[in-house]
């Protein structure tokens, strides 16, 4: 009952970007999304992002778009390694 | 009345019994309440359990609810984490002066019903205002009454080498939702804070076995700091399984976004249960059939290494130590 | 959640784990740069996926950290400036400056705000017309187009009362300043993402052409870390060290031309004060004199009195990768999240402060 204790800290993420989905465009901002939460971010950064790409946010601003086609390599690669491993 | 709190409402005249018998009484009315006496008087025997809690959440209404609600079910669940009854509550509110009333009303309302689902009494009550500025909106403080049947022993103590530790569901709702209101976080959800009150589930799970060592409902500091309370109360060691821990992908992508862990995040609904092994999976297949218990999951147990300590076996493998959260107080959520 | 729950699998993770594992025979040192870094590589327990023969330290990364205390007592000094509204990223405000904290100045009745973007400072600033608002300009290269694009907003808008106070750091010279002293013998460099979402990969050419030093850029999740130091390892045991992306899907050669445009249309390069490091040349950014109404340095002045730094914290050295936390001798005693000596146990991107969250079983020992 007795709470000597504090809060969760909120972790300066100052390495960290979260890739986030665009679902609307208005300008210098998109309105994005990651598994229902919503958030305004500035794309100011990123003209070539369209409607439906990933981009990484960073304290409110995309700084970049997510390849995904590079991200399927990854994987690939990624489940390559896996099942090499598998076989000893 | 005029449409928001003045300070006349505190000063113990008119204004403020019109305030008790206009605004208050009428929706959480009970024989004792009813009598407007100094004191309510009851009667209970056996063993008593007792307890008091302040509410000062920011901001007071939030999804999911408010501080009227959170204040009738931290207080009974407080109660239900020994294993007893509430049956009576009392509530001190501290208002500033300018509350809107429809917002106090609001807030009653909320009382009201939370009691009702409790079915619990609020046998006393007490008002004050103060000026604007010296109470951030409303402040809250609930004491409650419980009655334990005999033979109920359930401590954070009481843990032992062997025991399951099972959680009654999704963790970070409610800090996650409290935060989504802040400003400057700019970010929206469908969340709602799982502010519940938990003793008709706790008496579920009494019924079914007579062996549960531990109650305890992670609030502020989160699942992680519960945790630590019981292995340090109990001098055991506990080891979870973060796989195992049931968190609801929104509260993942929020932690994500603001650099949490949701082990860290508080709860107003859940409870974390240290059993008998034996009584494990029937305690929680009737968990789940409370709506309150129903993604609850044994989530690790209780072992003989490193007592005090509480160790995670992370997603990955690799094993990692849970500390107590430690670090910055930040806006109040509870 | 998409790009994030794929690289935490534990299946492909043990895929790569054994793979580093049988590939790798010499023992090694890898540092990784970024403060976001090491706090996964204790989060996701990377040190038990790897072999003993990997040994990782951490590095400069943490910006919070590395900025010096006289900067901090400066910005401390601000905050007490009449109608002066400090706002800054979150753990600024628990670091002990020389005499003081922006946490203790906030309870002694100044002004200061914690903002997650530098959007939030421009929108105080815009609501205070009659107050200054200085924001306390710290991060590195992924945060730096960010404050330029918040000053030339205030430019476009017209809104005066912004200022900046410039403390953003560079990457690529600081690692130069820690290879050249010699201190710490490095095979690798586990590269930071984000900023090479910003900088690209070119920017590191220098380290194993001039040094012999491999340098991966590696990604935030655990796969990618691991994948980072797979790279790593197979370039040390070739002997064949080069800049690698192992983070393709955020990083480009080429970074982002569009971010660094802005920061070079408001910033000039100049010298920077490192904490446990001392002045790097040409490893800050400066306000260009076009910008300088926004420059809080001139905008104004206060007097400090000399810096202090706190006795017996090893925080320089953690953040040269000198030293591990562990070997402090005020970790964990003296120095705790609640009451931190230095800067390290204060951010969560500080080498201290992660340790001290995400022990090991292996470090239980002791304590």
């Amino acid at each position: 009952m007795y709470y000597g204790l504090t809060w969760a800290k909120i972790r300066e993420a100052m390495c960290l970007a979260i890739p986030v989905r665009i679902v609307s465009i208005d300008g210098d901002e998109a309105e994005t999304e990651i598994a229902g939460v919503r958030r305004r971010v500035s794309i100011v950064f990123t003209p070539e992002a369209k409607l439906g790409d990933y981009v990484l946010l960073h304290t409110g601003y995309a700084i970049g778009v997510v390849d995904e086609a590079e991200a399927e390599e990854t994987l690939k690669l990624l489940e390559e390694i896996a099942s090499l491993s598998e076989v000893h | 009345m005029d449409d928001s709190i003045l300070l006349a409402h505190g000063s113990g005249g008119k204004l403020s019994h019109e305030l008790v018998e206009k605004k208050f009484l009428p929706f959480l009315a009970n024989p004792a309440l009813n009598k407007l006496d100094d004191s309510a008087i009851f009667e209970a025997s056996g063993r008593l359990a007792f307890t008091t809690d302040s509410y000062v959440v920011n901001p007071i209404f939030f999804p999911g609810g408010d501080i009227g609600k959170l204040a009738i079910c931290g207080t009974v669940n407080d109660l239900a984490m020994n294993g007893a009854k509430p049956l009576y509550l009392s509530l001190a509110a501290i208002i500033e002066e300018g509350l809107l009333l429809s917002e106090l009303e609001q807030i009653v309302q909320s009382i009201k019903k939370a009691a009702e689902e409790a079915e619990i009494s609020i046998i006393a009550g007490d008002t004050k205002v103060v000026n604007r500025g010296q109470a951030d909106k409303l402040f809250i403080t609930t004491s409650g009454v419980g009655i334990i049947s005999p033979g109920v022993d359930i401590s954070g103590a009481n843990a032992r080498t062997g025991d399951k530790v099972l959680l009654s569901g999704t963790i970070g709702d409610h800090g996650i939702a409290i935060m989504s209101q802040r400003e400057g976080l700019r970010f929206s959800m469908t969340l709602e804070s799982d502010c519940a009150p938990l003793n008709k589930l706790v008496s579920q799970m009494l019924e079914v076995s007579s062996s549960i060592h531990c109650l305890r409902d992670p609030t502020r500091g989160g699942l992680a700091t519960t945790l630590n309370e019981l292995a340090r109360q109990s001098h055991a060691g506990i080891v979870v399984e973060e796989a195992q821990i049931p968190v609801k992908e929104e509260v993942k992508a929020a932690c994500e976004l603001l650099g949490l862990d949701p082990i860290y995040v508080a709860n107003e609904g859940k409870v974390v249960a240290v059993v008998d092994p034996a009584d494990a999976d029937k305690i929680l297949a009737r968990m789940r059939t409370n709506s309150y218990g129903r993604d609850a999951a044994i989530i690790g147990e209780v072992t003989k290494e490193h007592p005090g300590k509480v160790i995670m076996k992370t997603k990955l493998g690799p094993s990692r130590i849970v500390d107590m959260l430690s670090g910055e107080l930040l806006p109040r959520i509870c | 959640m998409k790009f994030i729950d794929e690289y935490q699998d534990s299946k492909l993770a043990r895929g790569l784990a054994y793979k580093i594992a049988q590939r790798s025979t010499k023992t090694i040192r890898l540092m990784e740069f970024c403060g976001g870094h090491t706090h996964a590589i204790l989060r996701y327990g990377i040190r038990q996926l790897v072999p003993k023969t990997v040994e990782l330290r951490s590095g400069p990364g943490c910006p919070v950290c590395v900025t010096a205390t006289t900067d901090l007592d400066k910005a401390i000094a601000l905050a007490h400036l009449p109608d002066v509204i400090i706002t800054t990223f979150g753990d600024m405000i628990r670091v002990p400056g020389s005499y003081s904290s922006l946490q203790k100045a906030k309870a002694e009745g100044a002004d200061v705000r914690i903002v997650y973007s530098t959007i939030d400072a421009i929108e105080i600033a815009k609501a205070n017309s009659g107050k200054s608002v200085s924001f306390i300009g710290i991060g590195f290269e992924t945060t730096a187009p960010t404050i330029a694009a918040s000053i030339l907003k205030a430019q476009q808008e017209k809104i005066e009362n912004f200022h900046v106070l410039s403390l953003n750091k560079l990457t690529p010279p600081v690692m130069k300043a820690l290879l050249d002293s010699g201190e710490v013998k490095l095979d690798g460099i586990i590269g930071p993402g984000h900023v090479s979402v910003i900088i690209g990969s070119h920017p590191y050419k220098f380290i194993p052409r001039d040094y012999g030093v491999a340098c991966v850029i590696s990604g935030f999740e655990p796969l990618d870390i691991l994948l980072c130091i797979d790279k790593l390892v197979e370039q040390i045991e070739k002997g064949e060290p080069k800049v690698e992306i192992a983070y393709p899907r955020g990083v480009k050669p080429e970074g982002n031309r569009k971010a660094r445009q802005l920061m070079e249309k408001v910033f000039e390069i100049g010298e920077a004060n490192w904490r446990g490091i001392g002045i790097v040349p040409q490893s800050g950014l400066k306000i260009r004199e076009k910008y300088e109404r926004f420059d809080a340095d001139k905008a104004f002045s206060v007097s400090l009195k000399p810096p202090r730094e706190p006795k017996g914290c090893r925080c320089g050295d953690v953040i040269r990768g000198a030293a591990m936390p562990l070997e402090c001798k005020l970790f964990r005693k003296a120095c705790t999240p609640e009451s931190p000596v230095g800067p390290c146990m204060v951010s969560s991107e500080g080498a201290c402060a992660a340790y001290y969250q995400y022990g090991t079983l292996e470090n239980l020992q002791g304590f």
